[in-house]
């Protein structure tokens, strides 16, 4: 019945907060922030200018790298300016700022895709057809990765023979997904049958921790038919991790190094499915989200469809602003998110939840000092030796730390920070030896 | 922007902890121990209860002024010294000087601990130097007290110590179990109940098995110490005992009477997982382990002394650092144990 995999921590869920309250539609803001970056790899230039007037999905940034996914508006209205503005990972992006006439006009091509997606089944769709969709949708990876998915899918076609779907959502607090899965299951459940067909598999495996009650009765009963199957995994953190939930899901481990696909497998968000839905039926970009705001200082902690590039400020007043002085903004987890400085950040497409912190919430004070208890070797996912990697990193032998113990597969889940009983910041010791040995010489 | 400006703070993630702390650790420990302790003062008498306050008080007191003196941040409050002042008590016996514990206290608390960086630098356990630095007083090792609950056993002074005469301490002794093995004999004296419940001559802590798997118990149970280490250590000693007895009687008997008697449980369970002193990796702590059994029964079977425990802890301390280098974790992902990665279900996925 187990399946999961060695190592991995247990924080407060935190998740009941949010879990079972209906997801409501946050009204657009009258500004909306696009930044360039909002997915792996190269980033868009801006396809607008300052003063143009812009409509409900319009490409309003693109690349002709291949890694990249189009930018769309996700409001109707003129852009403001386009400059370097705040961006969710600390630094600043070029970012087209859009004022929203609160008319919704919707783009004329789309209009005109989203009649011609309508004719055809979309389970009929041919591989190319599929992968063009995705791509004009400029969807990513919604469960934090943000890698554009027309490329994933189209690099790997023909060698995937595992398609797993990880509704894991191993994160204290996030509620986002689940709550996707209970509201758009059927959306969501036809996306992945669309995956399937794509990529040639005929079955695939939905798999779900085991705190998700709610969603996991509501698939016991859909899935007859559809060639998914219900896999459930026990909740632990880090298992939503790919490579974790690969683990746990086929018994296989990915090679240092390599990819999913490598061994055969690939992984997919369930938002990303809702959204692979809703590109190739309806001819509808990726232009809103679900989203958790959450955190002690959250009155009201919910779960929200926002638009993308609503800035993060009106998350927090649509949950009731803050009911008590706010000490930390996380986007993202508490255990892999980043703090922000300004609410100003908009939502981005890999933004699955906005946490506001009060006073010291999940942080306890602690000593500093290595005691060699070894929870960190035991917590591990990626069976690393955390505390030699902190030693020797810090001795300046970061050759050894590469090849004896192995510090790039760290995937930096933070099981062991949480776990140090001197509260060690082991994470930050090995993302610095990283970092000082720089990229992978390509050999 | 009309609302009020906040301040954020800005940290790298995670940015959650898990409550548990160097300090709440070490005080479920204490916890553990605290059942030998009384066990202790209920056989051996109130000086067992002074030893104790005594113990703890110098390496709390050693701790302080060393780190006061060489004008480093103090480090008392995450009480590894009780544990340290408290472990050295349970591992002599209670006819002991005062001023000897303290010498034990103090080799342990300066010399082994702080003088090799503190709590987490050590290479060597600081109780068991300690204690084994009091083998320069041997005679004093050469009776052990016999307990309260038999008769005719005398109460030890709780002011005052101890006198010697003719080269051993003038107390009311009885053989230890240990003794009766060296000599290849199974003890007449004590049955096996005795030994587990801890009715026998010998050191504060060491004497009831039972006691001890208790507090074992409780740290394995809230995840403080992993069972690989006591385990491989007990189990190989059994083990040896059984296939290579010294003696006649059943192999079972030796077994069991090597496991019960001295500081074996002692040792296994509180001194041999230091977490300073013990490998971090799975492997290396069942490595660990088995060394220490392993050389505990040579010590008891050809050695001069008839106890091992401490000797075979503190010689597999020093080869901790080359353990773990040996016995890193498999790599996610590595090819070492590769056959064990069950191929996908075929039939099921890929029909």
């Amino acid at each position: 019945m187990p399946y999961s995999f060695k190592g991995g921590v247990h924080p407060p869920e935190n998740k009941k907060r949010s879990a079972f309250k209906p997801s409501e539609i946050l009204a657009a803001p009258e500004r909306l922030y696009f930044p360039m970056q909002m997915h792996v790899g190269a980033p868009c230039t801006p396809t607008v200018k300052k003063g143009d007037p812009v409509c409900v999905g319009q490409v309003i940034g693109s690349s002709d790298a291949p890694i990249s996914a189009l930018i769309h508006s996700s409001v109707s209205g003129t852009v403001a300016d386009i400059k370097d503005w705040d961006h969710p990972s600390g630094r600043k992006v070029m970012t087209v700022i859009i004022e929203n006439d609160n008319k919704f006009t919707m783009a004329p091509d789309l209009l005109e895709r989203e009649a011609k997606a309508r004719e055809k089944d979309p389970l009929e769709r041919t591989p190319e057809e599929v992968i063009e969709a995705i791509r004009l949708a400029g969807i990513v990876g919604m469960g934090g990765a943000g890698f554009p998915t027309a490329y994933k899918i189209r690099s790997v076609l023909g060698q995937i023979h595992t398609l797993i779907i990880n509704a894991a959502e191993c994160e204290p607090y996030i509620t986002a997904d689940n709550r996707l899965l209970v509201e758009r299951m059927d959306v969501a459940l036809l996306g992945i049958r669309i995956l399937m067909k794509t990529l040639g598999v005929s079955h695939a495996t939905l798999a779900i921790e085991s705190n998700k009650e709610e969603a996991i009765e509501m698939l016991r009963d859909r899935l007859d038919g559809t060639g998914i199957m219900l896999r459930i995994l026990r909740t632990k953190y880090p298992q939503g991790s790919e490579k974790h939930i690969i683990r746990a899901v086929t018994g296989r481990e990915v090679p240092p190094g390599k990819l999913p696909g490598d061994i055969g497998c690939a992984v997919f968000n369930p938002a990303s499915c809702a959204a692979i839905y809703d590109a190739v039926a309806n001819g509808h970009p990726l232009i809103s989200r679900f989203v958790t705001i959450s955190g002690s200082a959250i009155g009201n902690p919910q779960n929200l469809q926002v638009r993308i590039g609503t800035p993060i400020s009106c998350l927090i007043a649509a949950a009731g602003g803050y009911s008590l002085p706010p000490q930390r903004i996380i986007i993202g987890g508490p255990m892999m998110g980043t703090a922000q400085y300004t609410t100003e950040v908009p939502v981005l497409k890999t933004c699955n939840s906005v946490l506001v912190f009060g006073e010291n919430e999940g942080l306890h004070a602690g000593s500093a000092i290595c005691i060699r208890c070894g929870k960190c070797v035991s917590v591990c996912p990626m069976r690393l030796q955390p505390l030699y990697i902190r030693l020797y990193g810090e001795k300046g032998e970061y050759e050894y730390c590469e090849q004896k113990l192995n510090v790039r597969d760290c995937i930096e889940c933070g099981a062991c920070s949480y776990k140090c009983p001197g509260h060690l910041p082991l994470v930050q010791s090995i993302r610095f030896v990283k970092q000082r040995l720089g990229p992978v010489k390509k050999s | 922007m009309n609302e009020k400006k906040h301040m954020f703070f800005v940290s790298p993630s995670p940015h959650f902890h898990d409550p548990e702390d160097t300090r709440s650790v070490m005080l479920d420990v204490i916890i553990a121990l605290l059942p030998a302790v009384c066990l202790g003062i209920y056989f051996f008498g109130l000086r067992a209860l002074t030893l104790c306050i005594v113990s703890v008080t110098a390496c709390v007191v050693f701790e302080y002024l060393f780190q006061r003196i060489t004008r480093q941040r103090s480090t008392v409050y995450d009480l590894s010294a009780v544990v340290t002042g408290i472990l050295i008590v349970l591992c002599v016996p209670a006819h002991i000087p005062y001023w000897m514990i303290i010498v034990a206290d103090f080799f342990a608390i300066v010399i082994a601990k702080q003088l090799f960086g503190g709590i987490g630098q050590n290479f060597m356990n600081p109780a068991l130097v300690g204690r084994v630095f009091l083998f320069s007083w041997a005679s004093w090792f050469s009776a052990y007290p016999a307990t309260l609950t038999t008769s005719g056993a005398g109460r030890l002074p709780v002011l005052g110590d101890v006198a010697m005469i003719n080269g051993a301490p003038d107390i009311l002794s009885s053989a230890t179990p240990l003794a009766s093995l060296k000599q290849g004999i199974l003890p007449v004296d004590f049955t096996l109940r005795d030994l587990f419940l801890g009715n026998v001559a010998g050191s504060i802590g060491e004497v009831s098995a039972f006691i001890l798997l208790i507090g074992g118990l409780y740290l394995l149970m809230r995840g403080v110490i992993s069972i690989r280490i006591p385990l491989c250590f007990i189990g190989t000693v059994a083990l040896l005992n059984f296939v290579f007895p010294a003696g006649s009687g059943s192999r079972l008997s030796w077994a069991l009477y090597a496991i019960l008697s001295g500081g074996l449980m002692l040792g296994a369970i509180f001194m041999a997982t230091d977490y300073a002193t013990s490998p971090v990796t799975p492997v290396g702590q069942i490595i660990y382990g088995i060394g220490c059994g392993l050389i505990t029964y040579v010590i008891r079977r050809f050695g001069a002394y008839n106890e091992g425990v401490a000797f075979s802890i503190l010689i597999m301390n020093t080869i901790v650092w080359s353990i773990d280098k040996l016995s890193a974790p498999r790599r996610f992902g590595g090819l070492r144990g590769g056959a064990r990665q069950p191929r996908p279900e075929e039939g099921e996925v890929s029909k």
